[in-house]
């Protein structure tokens, strides 16, 4: 009997409610909203379908509230309240019009009652209601989450939103929403093979488990159509992983690019070996930190060029480290590697110390300029900005090096003096200064790959000692002496890498990486691409 | 034949050096056991574990010159050796806990317990035995020198591609021991020992003998490689360090020497490294760590390469001012051993006991007026190509 009566009047006030607005859907809406302070759970889904059917925005925070068990009924006249706890009392506020209606004890009020099956159909009538919202951010989320736990009664409320939207994006998304919806819905067939092929088209990681799922209640004349879908998603999503993979790998690989081609520089051409190179790299690091630290607080405005300030600076400051090094400890080591070796080793201890007293031990903060955060979409792929800008600079850097080397007269004596010293010197090359300015530039560039690093990899003393053994290992695979070996070794490496990393964890994958150089310098001692001639032996 | 092996390779300096340890094995547990401890000779027993593990470096270091100072192999990877053979014990000594783990199952060790691991992963199984365990101790580090040597010299990697490759080594072998799922403990490695061939691991008792079995265990090695160096083999060895090429010419075949004094100089990491473990209580795969190989190089540097004395004396006094400094100006230490690098290749580059046997010999021959033979020659490195 009571539950007759309930019906007619939400046929009453539908019927008067929906089509005005003002006054009279301001108490149509408070019938509703009162009405759930009665019903039973076994109604509530009624109730939340009436209340989403007003398209009222203020339905909204009623449903949430609902949703969080934050709606309670008060139990002298039923009028029911958005509530706030507040020790043992409740602040309550109008769920109609929004305004705040004092204080209530706990005893006072009896909570709405929730369970799963209300929480659910809460979150789809919230999910179809905002569909409609006019502020776009809302909708996208909105369809997103119809899209990712689908509720046959929200077609008609996807179908309208379609219908309606304008936005791109939005539509893309409601498009999916809809063919994921009318799968588990009761349309006819022919609307589903429709939807399929829709979603085979999109594909995506999103489609494959809705189509599974549709898979199990397909009917025969479906089946096979899902079937080829999924084979036909699950395709191209191998593909677009084994497209991520290759693209991690050349970020890793540029990565180790960037710190192996000083090393390249130093211990290809010149014989050095820089054991203190990681620690260049750090220096460089710690020197776009003071940039951006200076910029922050005396220059904010300046803080997307932090970057290109820090780049020359980096240069600079390693540089210079380099040149006291070689002119103060490794100029007396020369001829004698593994001195040298152990000469540089120590300066490493040295500065890391060094940085770890002045700056403390601790990582430091290192932001992002604006146009090196986020990501973008290409295809199946992510891939983010500032992997890809590292990749560019790497390759910049390498193409920058190589001009120097092959075209300036700089780097004609530096060749010269590689493969005969003697005769460069008698030449009239000042081969010590030659020297020098080697391993002055070798540093500089390892400080401008640590102000790369430092948007990537955290800011601390150790930051050059993850680096060392994998630029060694890129500069030893890829040929002592030859720019090319290094860069072909720094990605092959990374790409090798990225490739072990799913079948064998990334542990695990390292070490089989190890494992591979140690074999293969056995079979080529002198790298991938080695130095003929009488360079060899020198 | 053991006798002439073992006239050539006593001379003076290794005798009083082995008669000097032979008499530290016995005076310091003494001191420690039977005088009361407030009496003014008295060597508590922390002083004693913590000269242990000194001859434990200084045996560690005496390896490394083996293969550095007269096969100019500088190997950067000499820890992970060390390592292994600490690992070797370590396992025993997790066998004998036995039920007595805070998990209390007498078969697995706890880390495994709480890995839920239900057997024993067959690479333990026999390590409950100590002869087993000891048998290990050796032959583990010597096989994985034996297969990484015979790989590296036959395809002639040397000079520094070596000593990249060895560092890469120590470096993958770290990361491996760092997982948890190879069985060896993971991160916090093995500890929480209790017993050594059923003596309480940390009664004084004990560890007076393991120090004495470090003294002894140095003394020996330092007569074999000694015994080596003298042979007519150890003067290849030096040929061939100093001129590998013009040695092969001649006819040696110069990979299975190096293949050899490689093998024997691991297997001597490996007993320093199971004698270390017992004495510090804990292996973890820090100790494979790459810096920690670099730093046996600079013990060996600090005492003169190519000594065989130096890199004992070296291991020593880098140590014993380590474990000063470090506890005066934690601070500084790095600054103090990045220093020691640095000054000892440029100014001391034949070490302590390379410089002052140099000095020696010069005296001697002013004194002699004529030049005579220089009996020290043999062993003192030349500057690399």
């Amino acid at each position: 009997m009571y539950r007759i009566l309930q019906t007619v009047l939400f046929a009453l006030v539908l019927f008067t409610a929906v089509p005005n607005l003002g006054l009279r859907a301001e108490e149509g809406l408070r019938v509703l909203v009162n009405a759930l302070g009665q019903a039973k759970l076994s109604d509530m889904d009624e109730h939340i379908a009436a209340l989403t059917k007003t398209g009222d925005p203020k339905v909204v925070p009623i449903l949430e509230a609902l949703g969080e068990g934050n709606l309670y009924a008060r139990k002298a006249d039923g009028q029911v309240f958005l509530t706030k706890e507040s020790g043992s009392t409740l602040t309550l506020t109008d769920p109609v019009t929004g305004e705040s209606a004092g204080e209530a004890p706990k005893t006072a009020l009896s909570k709405v009652k929730v369970n799963n099956g209300v929480r659910r159909a809460v979150r789809t009538a919230l999910g179809s209601l905002t569909l409609l919202s006019p502020d776009r951010g809302a909708r996208l989320k909105a369809a997103q989450s119809v899209l990712q736990s689908p509720n046959a009664e929200a077609l008609g409320a996807v179908e309208s939103a379609l219908a309606a939207e304008k936005d791109g994006e939005v539509r893309a998304l409601l498009e999916q929403a809809r063919a994921t919806t009318l799968l588990i819905s009761d349309r006819p067939a022919e609307e589903k093979k429709e939807a399929v092929r829709l979603l085979r088209e999109k594909g995506g990681r999103e489609a494959l488990p809705i189509l599974s799922s549709a898979l199990g209640s397909a009917d025969e004349t479906l089946k096979p159509e899902i079937e080829a879908a999924l084979a036909s998603i699950e395709q191209t999503q191998a593909l677009w992983a084994a497209g991520q993979n290759v693209w991690y790998g050349l970020s890793l690989g540029s990565v180790l690019l960037l710190a192996a081609i000083g090393l390249a520089i130093t211990f290809g051409v010149m014989g050095i070996i820089n054991m203190a190179h990681g620690e260049m790299v750090m220096l460089g690091a710690y020197t776009t930190f003071l940039v951006q630290e200076v910029l922050r607080n005396s220059y904010p405005g300046l803080f997307d060029w932090s970057l290109a300030i820090a780049l020359p600076l980096a240069f600079l400051v390693t540089g210079a480290v380099g040149l006291a090094m070689e002119r103060g400890v490794i100029r007396f080591l020369y001829g004698r590697p593994l001195e040298t070796m152990l000469a540089t080793w120590g300066i490493s201890l040295i500065l890391q110390q060094s940085v770890r007293t002045i700056f403390g031990p601790t990582n430091r903060e290192v932001g992002n300029p604006s146009w090196m955060s986020g990501a973008f979409e290409l295809g199946g792929l992510t891939i983010t900005w500032n992997r890809l800008w590292i990749i560019l600079f790497a390759l910049a850097v390498f193409a920058a090096l190589l001009f120097l080397l092959k075209k300036t007269p700089m780097g004609l004596q530096m060749r010269a003096v590689t493969q005969n010293r003697r005769m460069a010197s008698s030449m009239g090359i000042r081969t010590p200064w030659v020297d020098a300015l080697t391993f002055a530039l070798g540093s500089g560039i390892a400080g401008m790959a640590g102000v790369a690093l430092s948007q990537i990899d955290n800011v601390s003393p150790n930051l050059g000692q993850g680096y060392i053994i994998d630029s060694f290992m890129v500069v030893v695979f890829g040929g002592v002496g030859n720019l090319w070996g290094t860069l072909v070794g720094a990605f092959s490496l990374g790409i090798l890498n990225k490739f072990l990393e799913p079948y064998a964890g990334a542990v695990l994958g390292k070490i089989l990486v190890l494992v591979l150089i140690i074999l293969f310098i056995q079979k080529r001692p002198r790298g991938l691409f080695a130095l003929k001639g009488r360079a060899v032996e020198a | 034949m053991i006798t002439s092996f073992l006239i050539k390779s006593l001379d003076r300096t290794i005798l009083v050096v082995v008669a000097i340890l032979l008499a530290l094995a016995l005076l310091i547990p003494a001191l420690n056991l039977m005088t009361a401890p407030d009496h003014p000779l008295h060597v508590p027993t922390y002083l004693v574990s913590l000269l242990g593990k000194y001859l434990t470096y200084a045996l560690l270091a005496l390896a490394l010159d083996l293969v550095w100072g007269f096969c100019g192999i500088l190997s950067l990877g000499h820890a992970a050796f060390f390592a292994l053979g600490g690992y070797a014990m370590g396992m025993y000594l997790m066998r004998q806990i036995g039920a007595r783990g805070s998990y209390g199952n007498p078969l697995l060790p706890d880390f495994m317990v709480f890995l839920n691991w239900k057997e024993l992963p067959w690479f333990w199984h026999g390590f409950d035995m100590f002869w087993f365990a000891a048998l290990m101790v050796v032959l583990v580090p010597g096989l994985l020198a034996f297969v990484f040597g015979w790989f590296a010299f036959r395809s002639r990697v040397n000079g520094v591609y070596l000593s990249i490759i060895t560092q890469a080594m120590t470096y993958a072998l770290l990361l491996a021991f760092f997982r948890n799922d190879m069985g060896f403990g993971g991160n916090n490695g093995l500890t929480d020992f209790k017993d050594i061939l059923g003596f309480n691991i940390q009664a004084d008792g004990t560890r007076a003998s393991l120090f004495a079995a470090s003294a002894l265990a140095l003394a020996l090695s330092l007569v074999v490689t000694s015994g080596i160096v003298r042979s007519k083999f150890g003067k290849v060895l030096v040929a061939l360090r100093d001129a590998e090429s013009r040695t092969r010419f001649l006819g040696y075949r110069v990979e299975h020497m190096k293949l050899f004094a490689f093998t024997v100089s691991a297997m001597m990491a490996g007993v320093a490294g199971a004698l270390y473990v017992p004495q510090v209580g804990i292996i973890n795969p820090g100790e494979f760590e790459p810096g920690n190989s670099i730093e046996v190089v600079i013990w060996t540097a600090v005492g003169g390469r190519g000594t065989l004395i130096g890199p004992i004396i070296g291991a020593i006094l880098v140590n014993g001012g380590k474990s000063i400094f470090t506890a005066a100006f934690p601070e500084f230490w790095l600054f103090a051993l990045g220093g020691l690098f640095v000054l000892v290749t440029l100014f001391l580059p034949k070490g302590v006991v390379g410089t002052a046997q140099h000095y020696l010999a010069r005296r001697r021959a002013h004194r002699a007026a004529s030049g005579t033979q220089n009996e020290s020659g043999l062993a003192e490195p030349m500057a690399a190509e």
